[in-house]
């Protein structure tokens, strides 16, 4: 088993918090796991990535190899074709549809969504939507770990209990609210597929 | 299975150091070392132990004040970026000829293709210019195990240790052993009273030590249960030198085994015997490594070798400059990969930008007016978020070179007669290195209005407390700033009109000015605001 997911979305979107879900639950399940993150300049606004690489086998590179990814998991639609060298053929692109426009020369979102479905395997989700439904829009991102978790393979119960235990400092309602955004995406995601 | 903690790189040379029985860490901040200091000050285990863990002014500081502290027989961490050793160079240089007491190990993370930097040097030369012991992990729980070996090196031959990380290895994270922890080393003066006393007379005597103390690097490169090891491969005609992280990029091309002799290289000096061997086994070499073309230089030697042929970034095999990652080493290997695909050209570049709100932009608003009389290419800046001054709409700013270089550099330019020049500079790179470049402007009255754009914290690398929180009127003023000529103003939109005529007086005055525009960094106040209502 080797899953390789790139991570992708703006500095504050919360890329960081997915990867590390990710990464407790793998630790419980005694996969090996690498993540790779970028910190310093980009997180102020700019463009950031996190590689994460889970196998129950032991892992060299930090980084996925180019066209090897399966899976690029975007917290926003620009960010997520950013990373298609990444990509392997066959693999998955599941971005959140609502754009993050902090440039002048930000592209029309309906060319992105057009560039988006050219891919043989897709998934738009309107994570901004599911994360206000579920009871706050900063969680969008636990709704795209929704959204990605049938390509994830680590089990349910393992992603809940790491979204405790990385909100659990900040109240039980947070805690709550992430949870259910985490269902919401599942859920967009299993509708589809 | 036994409990493994998840790390990044840079917490794990923390957590190692921690184990290794440490008295005190010490840096400054800067990307990709910044989280070696934060982990250690967030650590219930250093509170325990009463580890020393504050903030450096700079790099050099750090360094001397980590000496210090090996002086006194206790072990040292010292932890920087790249271009934090060029500050710390005149400390670093002379520590190899004192030497040390308690273990002393110098952490340095290289930034090769400038993630967050200004340059992609790499230290590794610094070490074989100091000409101590380099350690270079593959991985994260390799740079664990090293640092823990680092101060037993340290000690065993009484010399700083280096240490060197690069961006794409202290930012992964990953499972990691630990090892049993080690008690903390108790207070004990140097054997020799006059060991740190670096005179002519003593520091020959010591230089002399340190190159008498050569061939023991070498036997510990050769050791054969050490940190290089030669694996041969019956058959082949190639071989590879992979150092450091590069080593696993190699691995990663080849899940069932590499089918050419390999020389995995984590400690330098480069060992002798395991080269030998392998240019003896090989008509033609492959070197790996992240950062310069270290290694290969000196596999090619003067003049050049041409057997057995020697690959790598100098001859083209691998990109000059810039990162590796397995695409590009499996491609220089020959293997038959797909060019992956493109980025559409949709996806624009998304440069980073400041925070809205953010009270550089009101400076740079208010400066970008006041200049206009005199036009564009006078105002010299440093490092940290404002320089993303340089970035449009702004445009505002026309240098960012070396931590404090702004106002030594707007002074220059005066004395030039570019007259008036502006220097503007964060209040965390003022207390690094920008104060002494302020005594000279004052000394020689020139003519320089120096901003200093005051946030109350070291905003770039995450929020760390600055060496000149509450200080910095009076460190201007006790420099010989005339109070005349300095101002606080607060950067607001509601407060441009007065903040523009001050700048506008100021620039008019021929001598030194400071104008210090405060207001906290809108993230740190966003933090503030959140943890008071929890």
């Amino acid at each position: 088993m080797k899953t390789d997911i790139i991570l992708a979305g703006v500095g504050g979107q919360g890329i960081l918090s997915i990867a590390a879900v990710i990464g407790l639950a793998a630790v419980k399940e005694d996969l090996y796991i690498k993540q790779s993150e970028i910190h310093g300049m980009s997180q102020q606004g700019g463009e950031v990535y996190s590689h994460l690489r889970l196998s129950d086998r032991p892992i060299h590179s930090d980084m996925i190899p180019k066209g090897q990814g399966d899976l690029i998991l975007g917290v926003e639609p620009l960010e997520s074709l950013r990373y298609l060298p990444y990509l392997k053929k066959e693999g998955w692109l599941v971005t959140n549809t609502s754009p993050y426009e902090n440039i002048d020369n930000y592209p029309d979102p309906g060319q992105l969504f057009e560039e988006i479905r050219k891919l043989p395997h897709h998934l738009l989700v309107d994570a901004a939507a599911l994360a206000r439904e579920a009871g706050s829009a900063r969680a969008a991102n636990m709704v795209m770990l929704g959204a990605a978790e049938p390509f994830i393979q680590v089990s349910d119960d393992h992603l809940i209990a790491a979204i405790r235990e990385l909100f659990a400092r900040k109240g039980e309602k947070v805690v709550e609210t992430n949870i259910k955004a985490f269902k919401a995406g599942k859920a967009a995601a299993e509708r589809v597929g | 299975m036994e409990e493994k903690l998840f790390l990044l790189g840079d917490e794990a040379v923390a957590q190692a150091a921690l184990d290794a029985g440490v008295s005190g860490c010490y840096a400054y901040p800067g990307t990709p070392s910044t989280e070696i200091m934060e982990y250690v000050q967030a650590s219930r285990q250093a509170a325990g132990s009463g580890v020393v863990r504050e903030w450096s002014a700079n790099e050099k500081t750090a360094m001397e004040a980590a000496l210090g502290m090996s002086y006194a027989g206790r072990r040292a961490m010292v932890c920087m970026k790249h271009v934090g050793l060029n500050v710390a160079a005149d400390t670093f240089m002379n520590a190899a000829i004192t030497g040390v007491n308690g273990g002393l190990v110098v952490v340095v993370a290289d930034d090769p293709s400038m993630h967050s930097s200004q340059n992609e040097q790499d230290s590794r030369y610094y070490g074989h210019f100091a000409q101590i012991p380099v350690l270079e992990p593959s991985d994260q729980q390799e740079a664990y195990n090293m640092v823990r070996e680092a101060f037993d090196l340290s000690e065993r031959y009484g010399v700083p240790v280096l240490l060197r990380l690069v961006t794409r290895l202290s930012h992964s994270r990953t499972g990691i052993r630990r090892q049993p922890p080690r008690e903390q080393n108790p207070l004990r003066l140097p054997s020799d009273p006059k060991q740190f006393v670096l005179l002519p007379s003593i520091a020959r005597r010591r230089y002399r030590q340190l190159l008498a103390d050569r061939p023991k690097f070498m036997e510990e490169s050769e050791r054969e249960d050490g940190h290089n090891s030669y694996t041969r491969h019956e058959g082949a005609r190639r071989g590879i030198l992979a150092c450091g992280l590069a080593y696993n990029y190699l691995m990663e091309n080849f899940p069932g085994g590499v089918p050419y002799h390999v020389l995995k290289v984590s400690f330098y000096p480069l060992p002798d015997k395991l080269v030998r061997q392998l240019f003896a086994d090989s008509d033609e070499i492959i070197v790996l490594e992240e950062g310069y073309p270290f290694a290969e230089e000196m596999l090619l030697g003067v003049p050049p070798r041409t057997e057995p042929v020697i690959r790598g970034r100098l001859d083209g095999t691998l990109p000059r400059d810039g990162e590796l990652d397995p695409w590009l080493v499996g491609k220089a290997l020959g293997l038959d990969l797909e060019d992956p695909e493109e980025t559409p050209g949709l996806a624009v570049p998304r440069p980073p930008s400041f925070c809205p709100g953010c009270g550089h932009i009101d400076v740079y608003k208010a400066l970008n007016v006041a200049m206009e009389k005199y036009g564009a290419g006078r105002v010299f800046s440093d490092i940290g978020c404002y320089t993303m001054g340089a970035l449009p709409p702004y445009n505002a700013i026309n240098s960012c070179v070396d931590m404090g270089a702004s106002i030594t550099m707007a002074v220059g330019a005066a004395d030039a007669g570019l007259v008036p020049s502006v220097a503007v500079i964060g209040d965390s790179t003022l207390t690094h290195s920008g104060m002494t470049g302020l005594l000279d402007a004052v000394n020689k009255k020139s003519p320089v209005t120096i901003i200093i754009s005051d946030n109350d914290v070291t905003a770039m690398t995450g929020g760390q407390l600055p060496a000149g929180l509450g200080k910095i009127e009076q460190i201007c003023l006790g420099v010989g700033v005339e109070k005349e000529h300095l101002h606080t103003i607060v950067p607001l939109r509601k407060h441009h009109e007065e903040n523009v005529k001050i700048m506008e007086e100021e620039l008019a005055y021929e001598g030194v000015s400071v104008i210090v525009a405060r207001r906290e960094c809108v993230r740190v106040a966003a933090a503030r605001k959140k943890n008071k209502n929890r």
